[in-house]
């Protein structure tokens, strides 16, 4: 019988077996720091995010109808016949429709914004990205993952799906879900996007980053999402 | 005459014989490069004998012992272009600067140690003939 469970177990992909969130790896001290809304640096963005949005957004929209829209993003943006991330769609929103200057990538205003939003799906599992129009972006976001890039000639793979759980230095490689951005890196000592941590990544292997905002994001963000949905969001996460 | 130039081109499979400067390796500076990970990145993957440094990484196999598995022409080969024993390994190519992709441009065109610094690293590397501690 536990014979052919293992099997069966064996039988499913690898994503369905032990998917674990960075979450998981982290020290108690660091996880304590998550769960605690009063201890989580995340949370000032958070407040931050929620006062803007009482000022600027509630002519439109209500906070009950955030609930569960960062789980669905990226989504597919009718104006521009592109994907769009979360942070993105808020941009877009405030130019479009607040005709203001929209806020920059990885401002604090869009930081704060971002992270209030993703925070009303808190505990809300991430969608699988199934908008057929998303597929195109979704392979493409496929291969950058696969693809070795840099001086180190390294790809996400070789690191996060072949290599995680072991000790890079003296960090734990983690299976790169993204399910608590925006989030507070202790490194950064400040809240940061995923596009942020990507870009991270890419110096690390000494490669040419991508520009914020760059359409190759999003995609990788799509092709991440696909592979962690189900998984909870936890924004604002933690990290070290 | 095509196929000549092909074959001269073709690398040794197994190792390279030819030092890559004349000014023989040398094993001090080779450990000092090996130690400092944003030199040459080693204990980011290995392990090593080098107890200063605390934090080592664990994908790749020690590096204690490594004088006693392979000859300097083996190391050079593994360090110079690993690729062309496993094409798909995670180590790098240290001194191979054609066939990558979107590398930043302060690193274009340069191999990640020069070739003296791959020859001070060999000569370290020869001088690991303990076995890796159980």
């Amino acid at each position: 019988m536990r014979r052919t469970l293992a099997l069966l177990l064996l039988a499913l992909p690898a994503s369905a077996q032990d998917r674990r969130s960075g979450f998981e790896d982290m020290a108690r001290e660091t996880q304590a720091m998550q769960r605690d809304d009063m201890q989580n640096p995340g949370m000032l963005w958070v407040a931050e995010g929620e006062e803007r949005f009482n000022r600027d957004c509630t002519s439109c929209h209500t906070e009950a109808s955030m609930r569960g829209v960062a789980a669905r993003y990226p989504a597919w943006d009718e104006a521009t016949g592109a994907p769009i991330d979360l942070a993105g769609r808020i941009s877009a929103c405030v130019e479009r429709h607040q005709r203001a200057t929209p806020p920059a990538r990885e401002s604090q205003a869009l930081l704060a914004l971002t992270a209030y939003v993703a925070h009303q799906s808190r505990g809300l599992p991430i969608s699988r990205p199934t908008d057929p129009r998303l597929a195109p972006a979704l392979a493409q976001g496929r291969a950058l993952y696969g693809e070795r890039r840099g001086q180190l000639d390294l790809s996400c793979v070789q690191c996060h799906d072949d290599n995680a759980g072991r000790r890079l230095a003296g960090s734990v490689i983690p299976q790169a879900h993204p399910t608590g951005y925006p989030l507070y890196r202790l490194e950064w000592q400040g809240l940061g996007s995923l596009q942020r941590r990507l870009r991270g990544c890419m110096t690390g292997v000494r490669s040419e980053p991508f520009a914020y905002g760059a359409a190759e994001y999003v995609a990788l963000e799509i092709f991440l999402n696909d592979r962690a949905a189900g998984m909870a969001i936890e924004t604002p996460a933690v990290r070290p | 005459m095509a196929i000549l130039a092909l074959l001269l081109l073709i690398p040794s499979a197994r190792a390279d014989e030819a030092p890559l400067t004349a000014t023989p390796g040398d094993a001090t500076r080779g450990r000092a490069i090996v130690a400092d990970r944003t030199r040459g990145l080693c204990l980011l993957c290995h392990s090593g004998p080098i107890p200063e440094e605390r934090f080592q990484g664990n994908l790749a196999p020690p590096l204690d012992g490594a004088g006693l598995r392979w000859t300097a022409a083996e190391l050079r080969l593994r360090l110079v272009d690993g690729k062309r024993l496993n094409p798909d390994s995670i180590m790098p190519s240290y001194y191979r600067t054609e066939g990558l992709h979107r590398v930043a441009p302060a690193q274009r065109g340069r191999p990640i140690l020069a070739a003296q610094e791959i020859e001070d690293v060999i000569a370290y590397l020869l001088t690991l003939r303990e076995e890796p501690p159980r």
